[in-house]
């Protein structure tokens, strides 16, 4: 198992994912000798998971069933353990296609906060690609270091404890592409922009108020950025459901047809149609993405 | 190795580069050749000079179509000169005399070969009615007539990205409406990255399977599944990849994916003399059927191929050398499809990405058979309602989780001091997603954990 690497069977020392049912998933850290608790009972890591295909139905001690499944950026950003807010999947993938990000890339993010996009990142640039990945909190730095390590992914990135507004990435002239994630990004740009390769590259900013937006645009713009775009993409997820319809009685028909013999079905006849329904309440906002080129120098 | 990448060697334009042409927002894609006569934005204009210089130039239109690189200028936008702004229309009118450059003026500015700002400046200057528009108005205005006036366009490298928004904004029936932060969620739910094997089912011109690739960098293996006579690769050239690129795609006919699941694929090719006589008909599909044979003895398989066509060859001795070629292009496919078959037999496959104007749900349910339990999957369609019916197809089936019917919508904005507020609202046009998870259906029900789990298991099921 590594992030970055399917594998067929689970092994001591892999993470897998155990999916209990509907949009409900724990991160497992496989150990010899190693149980979890779940609602269905406690899974013995020896005698259920080792050795078993990633994508197996595994029965619990109780009689139920989970599905463990190979872990993926995309899950590891809905089971990790928050230490700040994150980046979910949908914006995710919107900045990996517009920093265009391939096997190779040479990336710099700031900060690394919980690493759901770091993940992603490593993914998308192994193996041959780099990840410099700063942040200024060092708990967080180190724990996320642990956590590549553990995912297997630890040679492709490095993790740096810094305040990238006041000392950058600590690299020059090497990154295709930058993301920022941080309160003031427009204090980063002139750092973003040395970290970039000479030919030029891609830049991202992640900002929930617009008003930081603004800043971060004036101050790509002064810093002859191109192509400065501010866009928003928004999930939305359709229930599958077969709903029924009743239709309404229209009393006995008229007496145009007075042999024809009554319908008496008609009464509580309803029409049942597969359809979708929007989820009651969504989310609307997770943050601006501003995109900008820094063109060749 | 950081620097060492970033010599300007490689980022040169060269003869033959599949390149991006953008002017504005306008993007298109078309193959530097010598003397070949280019249309873009309806000029003509001919790339020769473009060969030599660095991707990301910007060029300027001369008389003649020739390009000719322009220097990066910090150009002064017209905008700074009128610093003078009214505050609102009410005394604006419409009567169609606000310029005072005739048609005529403006062609005979264009034979002096004047610049396309020149005559933006001039056209400002005549507009008696500039100086009281808004800053706004006048900020619009500079950029409409741009559009008309501005010659100069760039050379790009084309990615991904610029490919999608290429193709969203120029031919999105091409690509079945698939706009490109749909594609961007395709390529991350499918978890789409290097070394692993991809099965693509698309008719959006070669888009998706180029997006595939260049997620994958050359690493693991793609498998096309096509539709009719070959798979569409228009997009996929537009992309330029390097050759190596095309070592790892394979395709595969889906009009074979029955008989190859069912097992009868293969023993049906067992006598390749009864081919000869069919193939004489020279039947595109002929070939392409008895490629099929086991991909454990291809040396074989292609010397039968090969004599079979040289009788062809003796035949018509005055085509011989079309023959010949024909012959090695046969031989050529044998392989691959020989080497799809392969790839495809191990019912192991780490991806699945379908996008078609097709019905989605008999692709689906049949292409899904070859994946490996746990690998994601995602099935593009510009309409919802089959996708519910894939949804229900796939509860009823079981063997995956994680079923997610999603579509996304795109919002873009524009930020300018004091003028900040949302572009447009792209909804629904986007298309639709479903996504999910394979998984086993058997319980394991292992007893002694240190007994592998059977591994054609998939294959027996159903």
């Amino acid at each position: 198992m590594s992030f970055a690497e399917y594998s067929e069977e689970i092994r001591d020392g892999d993470v897998a994912i155990v999916y209990l049912g509907h949009e409900s998933m724990m991160p497992v850290k496989v150990r010899h000798g190693g149980q979890t608790q779940t609602r269905y009972g406690a899974i013995r890591h020896s005698a259920d998971l080792i050795g078993q295909r990633y994508g197996a139905k595994v029965t619990c001690s109780k009689g139920g069933w989970v599905h463990v499944l190979h872990p993926t950026p995309e899950l590891w950003t809905v089971t990790l353990p928050h230490r700040t807010q994150i980046l979910y999947s949908t914006d995710i993938a919107t900045i990996t296609l517009m920093l265009e990000l391939k096997p190779g890339s040479v990336v710099c993010e700031s900060g690394t906060g919980s690493g759901s996009l770091s993940h992603a990142i490593l993914r998308s640039i192994a193996p041959t690609g780099h990840l410099h990945t700063v942040e200024f909190h060092q708990q967080r730095a180190q724990k996320a270091e642990e956590e590549f390590a553990e995912h297997r992914v630890d040679h492709l990135v490095t993790v740096t404890c810094a305040d990238v507004c006041k000392d950058g990435f600590g690299v020059a002239g090497v990154a295709d592409a930058i993301f920022l994630d941080i309160p003031s990004p427009w204090e980063a740009v002139p750092h973003a922009k040395i970290a970039l390769k000479a030919h030029g590259g891609r830049v991202c900013s992640f900002s929930p108020c617009m008003e930081q937006v603004q800043r971060t645009c004036q101050a790509l713009l002064a810093h002859n950025f191109e192509e400065v775009e501010t866009l928003e993409v928004v999930l939305r997820v359709h229930e599958v459901r077969t709903v029924s319809m009743p239709l309404p009685d229209f009393g006995p028909d008229a007496p145009a047809t007075p042999q024809a013999p009554p319908l008496p079905a008609s009464n509580h006849a309803t029409v049942s149609l597969k359809t979708t329904t929007p989820p009651r309440e969504m989310p609307a906002h997770t943050g601006y993405l501003t995109f900008a080129t820094k063109p060749r120098t | 190795m950081a620097n060492g990448g970033d010599d300007d060697s490689q980022y040169k334009i060269n003869e033959g580069d599949y390149v991006m042409l953008k002017r504005g927002e306008i993007y298109k894609a078309v193959q530097i050749q010598s003397k070949k006569k280019v249309m873009f934005e309806k000029q003509w204009l001919f790339l020769d000079n473009a060969v030599g210089h660095l991707y990301s130039t910007t060029f300027e239109i001369v008389p003649g179509g020739q390009v000719q690189p322009v220097k990066p200028q910090a150009a002064p936008s017209a905008a700074s000169d009128a610093k003078q702004a009214g505050t609102d229309n009410r005394n604006i009118v419409d009567d169609g005399k606000s310029q005072k450059l005739t048609r005529d003026d403006i062609e005979t500015l264009k034979e002096q070969g004047l610049k396309g700002q020149e005559i933006i400046q001039q056209l400002i200057d005549n507009s008696s009615t500039f100086r009281d528009k808004t800053e706004y108005a006048q900020d619009k205005y500079i950029k409409k007539k741009k559009k008309k006036y501005d010659n100069k366009l760039s050379i790009l490298k084309p990615t991904c990205r610029i490919m999608a928004l290429m193709y969203h904004g120029r031919e999105p029936g091409k690509i079945c409406h698939l706009r490109y932060d749909t594609l961007a969620q395709m390529l991350t739910l499918a978890n789409i990255h290097a070394g692993s094997k991809v099965l693509v089912f698309e008719t959006c011109a070669g888009l998706v399977l180029g997006a595939v690739m260049e997620r994958m960098g050359g690493y693991g293996s793609v498998i096309q599944m096509y539709p009719g006579g070959g798979p569409v690769r228009a997009g996929v050239e537009n992309f330029g990849f390097p050759s190596h690129f095309h070592d790892t795609l394979h395709d595969f006919p889906i009009c074979h994916v029955n008989a190859l699941l069912a097992g009868t694929l293969d023993t049906s090719f067992k006598d390749p003399s009864a081919e000869a006589s069919n193939s004489n008909a020279a039947v595109e599909e002929e070939p392409k059927m008895e490629e099929s044979k086991p991909p454990e003895d291809p040396a074989n398989m292609d010397t039968n191929a090969g004599e079979e066509q040289r009788i062809d060859a003796e035949r018509e001795s005055g085509r011989d050398a079309k023959a010949q070629l024909k012959r090695v292009k046969q031989e050529e496919r044998h392989k691959k499809l020989a080497a799809a078959v392969a790839q495809l037999k191990g019912m192991n496959a780490d991806g699945l990405v379908i996008a078609s104007r097709f019905h989605p749900c008999p692709v689906l349910m049949c292409l899904i058979r070859f994946l490996s339990p746990s690998r994601p999957f995602v099935v593009y369609s510009q309409y919802k309602e089959p996708l519910i019916e894939c949804f229900t197809k796939l509860k009823e089936r079981g063997g995956t989780v994680n079923l997610r019917l999603t579509d996304t919508w795109l919002r873009h904005y524009q930020v300018l001091p004091n003028r900040t507020h949302p572009k447009l609202l792209m909804s629904g046009g986007g298309g639709y997603l479903l996504s999910g998870i394979t998984v086993e259906t058997e319980q394991s029900g292992r007893s002694n954990s240190e007994e592998p789990v059977p591994k054609k298991q998939k294959l027996t099921e159903s």
